[in-house]
């Protein structure tokens, strides 16, 4: 399973080179288990983060994930419980785990929210993209920080 | 994070405990467990109930169209293989190699092979409801019968490739089947159980679809989830994947027509 990742991180990287910067994706830097700097420089809304964690065409996290959202019903547990993460995790390491939990666990099942290299047989029209923009990362750190 | 790593150690410990003991252990690998463990007592019941149970209705459509025989050459499926009873232990074998043309071939290709080749009349397509309930009428001939197909010879390339796209990341969210049917087998995806992804109830009705469907209509559900482009029923690719299920399904009954959500 390895050597078809490696060979698909290949053709995903050149693709994307020929075709120019993939759309949307924001460059960041991480220390040790975090990335320190919001994306682009933004200031998340909290409010519109819950929307985005909780919405079925959003981030649809809880297909995998519980939160404190007594009204939802149908929450999954093949993550873990994110109530309380604000108090387990800081802000920077919360936001690296979103956008790349694959960098501190190579065989995560938490998907790559802002990457879209070493992808395989990614949808057409998703190809290229990532499934939450800056902006959008941006909220939904801005809720996670709150559930203490 | 935490957990992963933890995992992974837990796992490397257990793996060393379990290669200590094998020899000693009658059956170290966890047996598959079908989608019927995990069907609510309403939905359980219809599926056991022959009379409840909403996909009969496409096998009674198939028994009709088994014993049709207003086609140009007058020849029905009965005329040459007599009651459906006859095709009794059929789907426990397929997807199957034809020997003539080396392809690998499932039930459905196997009722269009006799439809072109035998009755002259033009294959039926993927997902028609005509498909769908010659597909069903000869899997529920095979209900409760262990399913054990052969992955030897020709079959086995078709099975490695199969596990390759099994075992491997694809989509959006780069997930694996396996990360989800095996891995995770008995935990909540929102308000699904997740079982060990075996075909063994298909043609299956979902309440989803309001509907009888395919396996690989199934599978391309899988791949909608994960945002992957999706393989085409009847495929090689589908053809692949369903010969390595029905291999990880070896020892368990078959269901057809299942109920499932
Ligand atoms: C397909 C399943 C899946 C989906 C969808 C998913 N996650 Fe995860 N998530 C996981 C798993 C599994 C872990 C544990 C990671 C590990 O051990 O490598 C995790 C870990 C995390 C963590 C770190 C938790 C900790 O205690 O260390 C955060 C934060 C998180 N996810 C947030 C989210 C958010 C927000 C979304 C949606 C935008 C999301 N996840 C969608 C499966 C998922
Ligand atoms: C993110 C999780 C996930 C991934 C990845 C996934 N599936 Fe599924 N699958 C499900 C869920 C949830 C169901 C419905 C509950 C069940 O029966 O497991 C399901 C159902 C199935 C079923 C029907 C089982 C039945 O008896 O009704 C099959 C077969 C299957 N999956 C095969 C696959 C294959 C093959 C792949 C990869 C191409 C795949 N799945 C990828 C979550 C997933």
């Amino acid at each position: 399973m390895r050597r078809a990742v490696g060979a698909a991180l290949l053709i995903a990287s050149v693709v994307s080179t020929s075709a120019g910067e993939p759309r949307g994706l924001a460059s960041f830097e991480v220390s040790g288990d975090s990335i320190a700097k919001p994306l682009d420089g933004r200031i998340g809304d909290a409010e519109r983060g819950r929307s985005i964690v909780i919405d079925r065409r959003g981030g649809n996290c809880l297909i995998c994930h519980r939160v404190p959202a007594p009204d939802e019903p149908f929450q999954g547990d093949l993550g873990p419980d994110l109530g309380g993460i604000g108090g387990r995790l800081t802000e920077a390491q919360i936001r690296l785990r979103l956008i790349d939990a694959s960098r501190l666990n190579a065989e995560t099942l938490m998907p790559p929210y802002h990457r879209v290299e070493g992808l395989a047989r990614v949808a057409k029209e998703f190809d290229g993209r990532p499934v939450l923009t800056a902006a959008e990362i941006e909220d939904v750190v801005a809720w996670l920080v709150t559930l203490k | 994070m935490r957990r992963g790593v933890a995992g992974k150690a837990l796992r490397r410990a257990l793996a060393a405990v379990f290669a200590a003991i094998a020899p000693f252990a009658a059956e170290a690998e966890p047996k598959a467990r079908s989608a019927r463990e995990f069907l609510s007592l309403e939905l359980a019941a219809e599926q056991a109930d022959e009379t409840l149970n909403r996909g009969m209705l496409w096998v009674e459509l198939g028994e009709r169209l088994w014993k049709d025989g207003s086609v140009p050459s007058g020849r029905s499926c009965a005329s040459c293989h007599g009651q459906p009873g006859g095709m009794r232990g059929v789907a426990t074998r397929y997807p199957a190699i034809n020997r003539e043309t080396g392809a690998l071939v499932n039930i459905e290709g196997r009722i269009n092979g006799c439809r072109v080749q035998h009755q002259s009349l033009p294959a039926l397509a993927y997902e028609s409801e005509e498909l769908l309930a010659l597909t069903a009428l000869v899997a529920h001939q095979s209900k409760g019968m262990i399913m054990s197909v052969a992955v030897d010879g020709a079959a086995r390339g078709f099975l490695e490739q199969g596990r390759a796209v099994y075992e491997s990341r694809q989509g959006q969210l780069n997930i694996a089947c396996s990360q989800c049917h095996e891995q995770n087998v008995g935990r909540k995806l929102r308000g699904d159980v997740i079982s060990s992804g075996l075909g063994v109830g298909y043609p299956a009705y979902r309440l989803t679809w309001q509907g009888l469907g395919s396996l690989h209509r199934r599978l391309k559900a899988c791949q909608q989830g994960v945002r992957a482009a999706e393989f085409e029923p009847g495929s090689t690719e589908h053809l692949s994947l369903e010969l390595f299920l029905a291999w990880r399904a070896r020892g368990i009954p078959i269901e057809t027509p299942g109920i499932r959500r």
